[in-house]
């Protein structure tokens, strides 16, 4: 197949009409927001990356700066840089913030402690001093079957590399999690308070993929970019005049101590690839296609298509409302 | 098929039954199916028939051996074992 009819294919994700999409979305928050959900603004969880910034500013458009309220909530294990970007993103979007530590109350809960327990009896000499991440290897590296890894750092710069042992990982993710749901906790204490709805900022790749907790980020009354795929929140970013640093920022989970990127810990690809591809199950299109646009041989996009399709069958539980019995 | 391959797909059949979604009928999967393009282990899946092989059979799996050839179906893992196994 020649270059040229592949992209056509893929013109409505490549060729994204950004200032349209702007006008689509505000009206859809307004109606939303006002009459549907009848709130008086939003509440938005805002992190200092591109997603939470692009609601943030898409809430300021459509219901006004004054209607939102960004809720800002580091912890022991943020990046440095996570507090500064969100407060460049609320400055950015005029909007109001709270800042919320959530470090005493991922305390109270016992996530560090837990995490601490987990991993000290996987890697020897390990102390709350350290830090750690987990891995998922690349799809395009290999044929290998993708094992989860712990890598943890010690003070003196030691690396431990180690595969996790299934409960290992389950119990660590479980812990961390804690994270999410305490954030989302204090997002609907705000909007409670206020009477506004909270938006959540999941965009396609993360909604559709599972890349999210359940009852935690996954937990919105709206999700007003969950519909775009990455490049095309990347659009809405600049014609939205979103900060340099912002935009440049790689998306990151910004949730283990060791620094660590979506794409390390979930997608296992870049994340422009996983748009093709994901454009490419969703529309019907074939391996050949995405390869044609993308550099890669049909064989890899093969492996993402199949690695798209077993993420669904996962996030199927994610998605889930709590099921009922429905009497005969 | 010998006696031993047979006592070890019995193991690896309950294995899957006790562990994953197929509502105890560990019959519901058939010897030559990708478990994985199946949807009966996902990734953390994987993670649990690794260390259910390490444990069960005391080996270690090298970085090498994770290859769908030695653990995407049950004949796949039971031929792994046959060569990692003394008789």
């Amino acid at each position: 197949m020649s270059g040229e009819p592949a992209a056509g294919a893929f013109a409505e994700l490549l060729e994204f009409d950004a200032e349209r999409a702007l006008e689509e979305i505000t009206s859809w928050l307004r109606r939303t927001i006002a009459h549907t959900l009848r709130r008086k603004g939003v509440v938005v969880g805002v992190s200092g990356g591109v997603d939470s910034s692009v609601v943030a500013a898409l809430g300021a458009r459509a219901l006004g700066a004054e209607h939102v309220l960004a809720v800002l909530s580091p912890e022991a294990d943020s990046a440095p840089e996570t507090l500064e970007l969100s407060r460049l993103a609320v400055a950015a979007s005029g909007i109001r913030a709270v800042e919320e530590d959530l470090t005493p109350v991922l305390d109270a809960l016992g996530c560090y402690r837990r995490r601490d327990e987990i991993v000290s009896e996987i890697v020897p000499g390990y102390t709350s001093e350290w830090k750690m991440k987990i891995v998922l290897p690349p799809i395009l590296a290999g044929t290998r079957l993708r094992l989860f890894t712990l890598v943890a750092r010690s003070p003196s710069g030691e690396e431990v590399t180690q595969r996790l042992p299934a409960d290992a990982y389950r119990a660590l993710v479980a812990a961390m999690n804690f994270k999410q749901r305490a954030r989302k906790t204090l997002e609907y204490y705000h909007a409670d308070r206020l009477g506004y709805a909270v938006a959540g900022t999941p965009n396609r790749l993360e909604y559709d993929q599972g890349f999210f907790v359940k009852n935690g980020d996954g937990s919105a009354d709206a999700k007003p970019i969950a519909h775009l795929y990455k490049t095309q929140v990347y659009r809405l970013a600049d014609v939205l005049g979103l900060p340099e640093q912002i935009r440049a920022r790689v998306p990151t989970t910004d949730t283990y101590s060791l620094s660590q990127t979506q794409e390390e810990f979930y997608f296992s690809v870049p994340l422009r690839t996983l748009d093709l591809c994901l454009f490419a199950r969703d529309r019907g299109l074939g391996a050949g296609d995405v390869a044609a646009v993308s550099g890669l041989s049909a064989e890899d996009v093969e492996r993402v298509f199949a690695d798209i399709d077993a993420k669904r069958r996962a996030a199927a539980y994610l998605h889930a409302p709590p099921l009922l019995v429905e009497p005969a | 098929m010998n006696d031993q391959d047979s006592t070890r797909e019995a193991t690896l059949r309950s294995f899957f039954a006790e562990n994953f979604p197929l509502g105890g009928d560990a019959s519901a999967v058939g010897r030559d199916d990708s478990l994985l393009e199946a949807g009966i282990i996902d990734s953390t899946g994987v993670l649990e028939l690794i260390g259910f092989v390490e444990t069960t059979y005391d080996i270690v799996v090298p970085d090498e051996d994770l290859l769908p050839e030695n653990f995407d179906s049950i004949a796949n893992v039971l031929r792994y074992l046959e060569r990692r196994l003394p008789e």
